[in-house]
Parts: C-alpha cells; structure tokens; sequence
C-alpha cells in the first residue's frame, strides 16, 4: 500500500462540522484542534492537537473567545497556536507555542496542508463545486474505516464491485460486464477512469430517484485527484437518450458523487462521501431516499474494507494480487500515490 | 492536489469485446497485453521500448 503523501491538501471536515466546540481529528497521523473563530469572519483554525505543557490534547479543552484553553491546567493559546497565558505566573516560556495548519475552506469542505506550510498553495485544491452550487441539491455524511487508505482508493477506483457488493442497490451485471478506459495526466495527478453502458439495467438507486423504467444508459466517469478527492460524474437516461449535438443534456439525470479520502492513520482512514443531484432539487422524499439508501451503500464498502484490513494483517507478509483489466485505474492511482508520497518525503529548499 | 492538464497524459483502452488492453504513452507509442501491470511497466519505462 502506498505511503502518506505529504505536502498536499486533504479533507479534514464538513465546514458544518466545525464551529464553537472543539473538533479533534488525526489527518496523516497527526493530531489536529479545529474551531471556528467568533468574529464575523467565522474562520477555521486548526492547531496541533497536543499542548505543550504535558501533551494533553487540546481538543479535549476549551474555547474563550478566539483563545483555546487546555482541560488540564489552563495554558491557553491564540488562534496562531503561541501560548498567552500560563497559570501562576507572569512570564510565558518563549517556546510555549503548537503549529498552526494553514485551513481552506471551500465547496463545503475544510481542507488542511499536511506538509511544509511554506508550500501551502491554496490554488492547487481541486474543487467539486456542486457541494455549494445552488443548482444541486446534496447529501453527505462521514465514515471512518479501519483500513489503509489504499483500500479506499482502490474500491473507488475500481466500480465492478458494485456488481457484486452493492448488488440491487447501485449494481447491475452490466457494470462488471463494461470495459473501461483508464487515463492519467501525470503532471496534474489525475487519473479518470470511464465506463459507459448503453444499455442497462437501471438500478434501485436511480430508478427510484429519477423514476425512470425500464433500461437505462448509464455513464460512470470518475476523475481521481489523488490523493483526496474522487468525483464520479453519473449520467443516467432513458436508453438511446444523449446529450444534444451543442452539449446540453436536458433529458438526462445528472449525479456527482463526491469522496474525500482522508488518511489518519496507518490502518485508518476518513471516507467522506456526498451525492448531489441536478433533479428533483426540491424534493424532500428524494433527498431523504438518497442520504438513506446512498449510506446503506457505503456502509457495504466500509464492513468489506474493514473485514479486508484483518483478513490483510493476518497474511503472512509479502502477500500476492492478481490484477486484471478492472484494475488499471486502480494500478494507475497507486502509482501516483506513491509518486507522490516520496515527493513530499523529501526535503524542501526554501528560497528565502 | 491539482495542477491544470499537463502533456503528460497516458491511455489505457480495454478494447470492447476483446481481453485485450490498448495502451498510448504521450509520445505517440501503442502497445498491447492482457496485463494491466505489464501495461503500466511499459508505459512508464518510457521512452525505453517507445519507438515507433
Ligand atoms: S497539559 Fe495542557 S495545561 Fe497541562
Ligand atoms: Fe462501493
Ligand atoms: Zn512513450
């Protein structure tokens, strides 16, 4: 399985999720606090989650105004992570500080740099602009799986299994049964995976949310931009039915199912999941259908992973796949991934 | 992360109603195998084996 890769963004919360109590999450192995200032900029900060004094974790304290004060004995720290106050005393030791992390939220997310802070460039986020789009109406939750992250990506990467783990829910035999095409843009970190079927059967899951009967064509085509963020662009229509010659695609039903795969740590990771549909924006039985039916679904992916990861540390070492043509995205992204981890192993010179 | 596309993009085709893979590298080279880890050794060992 691939390393972490640091030096990269990654998804740490909902921005939903993170307001005047205390979040602590571990991205990449390490302990982040994440709060919401209360001034009118509202913004996330995110602190290491240890406190200097004697490691209690800060997320375990709590907020005084913008300052964090630590459950155990009182330091407290401003949002930039130096200690302010110390109990007892006057004098605050010079070094009483935790690293801040430089946060973006955007497109319902918060993201975090994981990595040299001097590199954090918040224009190399990917987006998924339909979690804040008005024109979609989304649903969304979070998993934590007891798997290594390369677990997660490799059942995303490839979506034959629907056919068999999710059957009669996202899967019909035509998923398995349709090549795909793999590419990969090396330079951006993107591989995209397609599969399109003609003709289909139209599974529970857009049968009940779209209405349609009867045979559908189904397009699945995923854009992987390792090492976080997985969109799979879905495009359901009545068979035959295409986008016009100009690009619109009116008589379709359009779905982005979003994951952020969120390392913690080694044999756990953060399986954010939404799906935001272009129809039945206002429907509230739709959405209710989805959020329900769509975390059935993942809850499938999380129990097999989770029997996987032990059934995986019970093998003796140096175990051996077999990979067929369903893999070759997956193959592709876990290259990527490991290019990308010795990438941030190495050790940055800074121009000053 | 995410730069914008770059020129180095590989293709990976599974011909439809073949076992077959169809590969591109961004030079231009094709290969061909049933194996989708000998299709990734060969497009990475670019441009070793990419005459065309
Ligand atoms: S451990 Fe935080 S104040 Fe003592
Ligand atoms: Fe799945
Ligand atoms: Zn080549």
């Amino acid at each position: 399985m691939p390393a972490f890769a640091r030096n990269q963004w990654y998804v740490a919360a909902y921005g939903h999720e993170v307001g005047r109590e205390l979040l602590g999450r571990r991205i990449l192995g390490e302990p982040i606090a994440f709060y919401r200032t209360e001034d009118d900029a509202a913004e996330v900060v995110a602190l290491a989650d240890g406190c200097v004094h004697r490691r209690y974790p800060l997320s375990q304290g709590r907020l005084d105004g913008d300052q964090l004060v630590c459950g155990y004995h009182g330091f407290t720290y401003d949002r930039t992570g130096a200690c302010v106050y110390v109990p007892g005393q006057k004098r605050v030791p010079r070094t009483a500080r935790v690293s801040s992390y430089p946060v973006v939220e955007q497109d319902s997310f918060v993201w975090v740099w994981i990595g040299d802070p001097a590199l954090a460039d918040p224009a190399t986020i990917p987006r998924a602009r339909h979690l804040a789009d008005p024109g979609w109406t989304s649903v969304s939750g979070m998993e934590p799986i007891d798997c290594d992250y390369g677990l997660l990506v490799d059942n995303l990467l490839d979506l034959s299994h629907e056919t068999y783990l999710h059957g009669g829910y996202i899967g019909t035999p035509e998923v398995a049964e349709t090549p795909i095409t793999t590419e990969v843009d090396e330079g951006a970190g993107i591989v995209r995976v397609s599969r399109h079927m003609d003709d289909a059967a139209c599974p529970p899951f857009y049968a009940r949310s779209t209405g349609i009967e009867g045979r559908i064509t189904r397009w699945q085509d995923i854009e992987y931009h390792a090492p976080c963020l997985y969109l799979l662009h879905s495009r359901v229509a009545p068979v035959g039915v295409l986008p016009h010659p100009d690009g619109t695609d009116p008589d379709a039903f359009h779905t982005e199912i979003t994951y952020a795969i969120t390392p913690s740590a080694p044999g756990h990771v953060y399986d954010f999941w939404a799906v935001s549909r272009d129809f039945a924006q206002d429907d509230a039985e739709v959405t209710a259908f989805l959020r329900d039916f769509n975390h059935t679904v993942v809850m499938q992916d999380v129990d097999a992973l989770n029997v996987l990861q032990r059934a995986l540390d019970a093998e003796p070492s140096g175990y051996q796949e077999l990979s067929i043509n369903i893999d070759t995205g997956g193959l592709a992204a876990r290259r990527i991934l490991t290019r990308l981890a010795e990438e941030g192993a190495k050790p940055v010179e800074h121009v000053s | 992360m995410s730069g914008g596309p770059t020129a180095e993009v590989y293709r990976v085709d599974w011909m439809p109603g073949t076992d077959l893979l169809h590969g591109v590298c961004h030079c231009g080279a094709e290969h061909v195998t049933e194996d989708p880890v000998e299709m990734w050794q060969w497009m990475l060992a670019h441009p070793v084996g990419h005459a065309s």
